[in-house]
């Protein structure tokens, strides 16, 4: 999770995924396409490439990258931030009705609850 | 890793609420349309409400604003206010997928009086290592992977800002 996080959390790198999800790209490629050093793209790279983000082939005497699209990480990121959001909406939803049920209470006696 | 895919992959998260268990229970499996992401709707219809059928072997279902219905699984297990298991039959290709399965383990333990702790688990999410080429797909449809990859990306750039 943290390799994730750690390789998205870099502007170039973002911008290097969202060339690569149209497609296999060379290093070169990238190189002249961002406003960074070709050695600073296989920096870049290298730390997707960790965080199973990217994967690379040979092809010829070129070295393409691309969106690793069988890697079961991306599937438990995608459900582990989706099952995150969609609770920390349950909990307030739930507080919300709490807050109700306590107001409720509290007009139909006076033993209403703290909390 | 590698070897991920050939042991189960899973995702648990826990949140408590200030409820008694059989309310959070309900509240959880009746109100689903209220916390649902609205984003997170395979029917081509906008999404108007999520449905539970309250029994074993219930339809789980979104309901269009049309009015039309888009399978999302059933239930397998309904233990009311204790546990209820969803069955998640989305493929990777975002279709409803009778053959597929992976469950949503949901349990609600009490406690306190007005107090309850909901765990949730996905379990075999592996199963969609099986289809390499539906992974493909998934990842190029803008609404799907590709998507949440750069909804992802943003959240990741504002953590790194806030310098997590």
């Amino acid at each position: 999770m943290d390799a994730v996080l750690d390789a998205l959390g870099d502007r170039t790198r973002r911008s290097i995924l969202e060339r690569l999800s149209a497609g296999p790209v060379a290093v070169g490629v990238l190189a002249d396409q961002l406003p960074v050093s070709r050695p600073a793209v296989s920096q870049h790279l290298r730390v997707l490439k960790e965080a199973e983000l990217v994967v690379e082939s040979v092809a010829g005497t070129r070295r393409l990258y691309r969106i690793d699209k069988s890697g079961l990480r991306v599937v438990r990121e995608y459900f582990d931030r989706f099952w995150e959001t969609t609770l920390d909406n349950f909990a307030i939803l739930a507080e919300a009705e709490a807050r109700d049920d306590t107001r409720k209470r509290g007009t139909g006696n006076r033993r209403t609850k703290k909390g | 890793m590698d070897t991920e895919s050939d042991s189960t992959v899973e995702v648990s998260r826990s949140v408590s609420v200030p409820l008694p268990q059989a309310q959070a229970f309900e509240l959880f499996t009746t109100q689903m349309t209220e916390f649902w992401p609205k984003e997170h709707s395979i029917s081509d219809a906008e999404l108007a409400e999520v449905v539970i059928e309250p029994r074993r072997d219930g339809r789980w279902f979104e309901r269009g604003v049309d009015g039309s219905e888009c399978e999302w699984g059933r239930v397998a297990v309904w233990e009311p206010p204790r546990k209820v298991v969803l069955l998640w039959q989305i493929g990777a290709d975002w279709h409803f997928d009778p053959e597929f399965e992976t469950e949503v383990e949901v349990t609600f333990s009490a406690e306190g009086p007005d107090s309850c702790r909901l765990d949730l688990c996905h379990c075999n999410l592996q199963r969609y290592g099986d289809s390499t080429e539906q992974m493909r797909a998934i990842f190029d449809d803008p609404a799907g992977w590709t998507g949440t990859l750069a909804a992802f990306a943003v959240l990741a750039g504002v953590q790194a800002a806030a310098g997590d």
